[in-house]
């Protein structure tokens, strides 16, 4: 239901509400959950959907490539909100010197509807409490 | 009047027709990106061999001003060289009796949105040369003919459409009268197919799909065949559920073969849509298979899928070597192909029949052999992502979704009977989900992570194969994979390209190095020679990119511990940047 809410809204164009409706529990509380390494469904599914429509050009893990910029780095300064709008509206940078472009996904069910997932598994991945990889899930058989 | 312009037209297409098949024979030119018809990237120029290699010395190199990975290679007619670039698609006419002098160059204008709808990288493959003009398959999906003497535009035309993911990363071949073009975007949901366009005009002479009913298909139930027999009515719908065909992938991104003895051109498809196997029950027909249709009409002569339902994105679009060799100890005109699901096939080229299915990477183990009655690989249950389901990590597959070896194309020296194949020597972790498709969004369903084979740090091998031993001649270990195309001479030497930036020759014979030099940046472009005035040069583009620029540049991750030291997976931006060149070489 808040995944059909965030959609509804950025849909209509309100990126910035959706962005002030998080801001008070990305100060107090980290949008993920990592316990002895393991994290919780909401990460991990961010894991897979980060890899589905984000990897290709930011690399694998958010380590970034040659053709994008390492995001589990943006992350460390880049609010919510800013992460929001890029990828609801994407991005243009082109000169002589470069030619990076970033879609625009707002309409991208696989992304936009799970978008507070690929920001928490982005954030946990900034602030170095998850390495690279596949992360293991609390409660999985990770045998 | 009629009637004589028509007989003009007639004559005039068989020009162009004799003109390249003779020209591909010269081997002071380098009319075609793979070489020749055949794609065996052999040249009968023996000035530089095994006994003057290590002389070999850059002796002029060009800027190509673009960032990107450039695949592919450079075309040489008469004094001319063509030079190409990944995105924005620029092509240079370089005068060789000029020290290279830029006798013109063609900056297409074209949307950047195309770029993040490239699946990995803005890659280009080449341009083609036939009747006068210069074929240019722009990334948007423009197909442009220039005037080669002037590179003015002649005529374009719109191959697909860049908003559905329909993009152009592959090399036109010229044959007869016509160009084919393929198309790029499995990891879009496009429907793939062939098209032949009319070399004089740019119209549509026919266009063949790779899945979907069979008028799109250019099949005939009852005469196109595969493993022998008829394929039969609705072969390719009757193996997908509902209308999933038309999201079906299959696309055309690789290279293309042409034998003027059979009149057949022969190609592969790539990945059904999406890499989620479960969503598309089904054999998804005709994605990963190879293809040999009638060169004037598209006609299916036969087919043959390599890997039905695929589950580990083994698209089936590497290079078609046609060789007249033995294969098992029988003289055979065989079609040979390195396929990314890690098994080279031997085929009669003109039936179709499956004569041999090897490993050509002792790692492989997706699939335990191929049946040569069925055509079927047999797959280990552990790692068929379809058995192990949605949400499931299927671990450890060899190889990895960029195969055992990718696009970059072999050699073959009808001198030694040995193919020169650039692998790559990776393994990986797939895990399959549910995903929608979004026209122009990305349409993949899977994770992966990727990593040498067990007890190994090397993530690529130049081998040497014996196609009709079905064996490994000789193995040369390399760092990285090798994502750079091959070229074997009459030298006895053979030339690649490797990820860390250096241009390596080894004698044909045991794969011993000969020389090496470091180029400015990571090759991933494959090697060709020519002459001008009489002398043999080597010329090979760096510029470092692709599926290895992106999913490497970052280095390759392991969840797993106990696979050895984090130094393994060392970076490739450690050794290499960014930036086009073309260097040139040449023995004094």
């Amino acid at each position: 239901m808040r995944f059909v809410s965030a959609f509804l809204l950025l849909g209509t164009c309100a990126a910035g509400l959706l962005g002030s409706q998080h801001s008070a529990f990305a100060q107090s509380d980290p949008p993920y959950v990592v316990k002895d390494g393991l994290v919780d469904q909401a990460t991990y599914n961010g894991y897979r959907r980060y890899t589905e429509s984000c990897m290709r050009c930011h690399g694998p893990d958010g380590a970034g490539s040659s053709y994008a910029p390492a995001l589990a780095q943006s992350l460390k300064t880049m609010d919510f909100q800013h992460f929001a709008d890029t990828i609801v509206n994407g991005r243009k940078n082109v000169s002589s010197a470069s030619e990076n472009v970033m879609p625009a996904f707002g309409t991208v069910e696989d992304v936009i509807l799970y978008l507070d997932d690929i920001y928490g598994y982005l954030k946990a991945r900034s602030d170095d409490k998850l390495g690279r990889g596949r992360p293991k899930r609390i409660g999985e058989d990770n045998g | 009047m009629l009637l004589g312009l028509a007989a003009f037209g007639v004559a005039q297409s068989a020009v162009a027709n004799d003109e390249l098949v003779k020209m591909q024979q010269d081997p002071n030119q380098w009319v075609m990106p793979t070489g020749d018809y055949a794609n065996q990237r052999y040249s009968k120029l023996d000035q530089i061999n095994a006994t003057n290699a290590a002389k070999l010395h850059p002796v002029w190199t060009f800027s190509t001003g673009v960032l990107r990975g450039h695949e592919g290679g450079p075309l040489v007619i008469g004094d001319t060289m063509y030079v190409h670039t990944p995105f924005p698609n620029n092509v240079f006419a370089l005068d060789l009796n000029d020290n290279g002098k830029i006798i013109w160059k063609y900056e297409p204008r074209q949307d950047p949105n195309v770029i993040p709808v490239m699946c990995c990288d803005t890659v280009n493959r080449g341009v083609a040369y036939g009747d006068g003009k210069i074929i240019l398959n722009q990334a948007d999906a423009t197909v442009v003919a220039l005037d080669a003497k002037t590179g003015k535009e002649v005529w374009h035309v719109k191959n697909g459409d860049a908003t559905k993911g329909e993009t152009m990363t592959a090399a036109p071949m010229i044959v007869k009268d016509k160009v084919l073009i393929g198309i790029s975007g499995g990891e879009f949901g496009v429907q793939g197919r062939m098209t032949a366009y009319n070399l004089k005009d740019g119209t549509v002479a026919w266009k063949a799909y790779s899945v979907g009913p069979d008028k799109d298909l250019l099949v005939d139930p009852n005469k196109t065949t595969s493993m022998g027999k008829p394929i039969g009515e609705n072969s390719s719908l009757s193996t997908w559920q509902g209308d999933q065909w038309k999201t079906g992938g299959g696309s055309t991104w690789g290279w293309y073969s042409y034998d003027p003895g059979t009149n057949l051109v022969y190609y592969g498809t790539g990945n059904p849509s999406t890499w989620n196997p479960v969503q598309r029950p089904g054999d998804n027909k005709w994605s990963m298979t190879i293809f040999a249709r009638d060169a004037d009409t598209g006609m299916a002569k036969w087919a043959y899928q390599m890997t039905p339902h695929d589950e580990w994105d083994y698209d089936g679009v590497n290079e078609m070597i046609l060789a007249d060799i033995d294969i098992k100890g029988k003289p055979t005109k065989a079609l040979v192909h390195f396929d990314r699901n890690g098994f080279t096939y031997a085929l009669n080229r003109e039936t179709g029949e499956l004569l041999s299915a090897d490993k050509f990477d002792p790692a492989v183990n997706w699939a335990t052999h191929v049946d040569l009655k069925t055509g079927r690989p047999e797959v280990v249950s552990q790692y068929s992502t379809q058995a192990n389901g949605e949400d499931k990590n299927s671990r450890n597959i060899c190889p990895a979704a960029l195969g055992s070896k990718d696009q970059q194309p072999a050699a073959f020296s009808p001198k030694t009977k040995l193919f020169y194949v650039p692998t790559n020597h990776v393994c990986m972790d797939y895990e399959p989900f549910k995903v929608s498709y979004t026209a122009g969004q990305p349409y993949v369903g899977a994770t992966l992570s990727m990593f040498p084979p067990k007890g190994d740090t090397n993530l690529g091998n130049f081998i040497a194969w014996d196609a009709d031993k079905g064996k490994i001649a000789w193995s040369i270990p390399e760092t990285f994979s090798v994502w750079s195309g091959a070229l074997a001479t009459a030298g006895d030497v053979v030339f690649y390209g490797t990820l860390d930036g250096y241009l390596k020759v080894v004698d044909a014979k045991v794969g011993k190095e000969l020389y090496r030099f470091k180029t400015p940046s990571g090759i991933i472009g494959n090697v060709n020679t020519y002459t001008h005035g009489g002398k043999q040069f080597i010329a090979v583009y760096s510029g470092v990119g692709g599926w290895a620029g992106i999913g490497m540049a970052a280095g390759l991750s392991n969840g797993t511990d106990g696979l050895g030291a984090v130094g393994a997976y060392k970076q490739l931006s450690n050794y290499t940047q960014l930036g086009g060149v073309l260097t040139v070489f040449a023995v004094d």
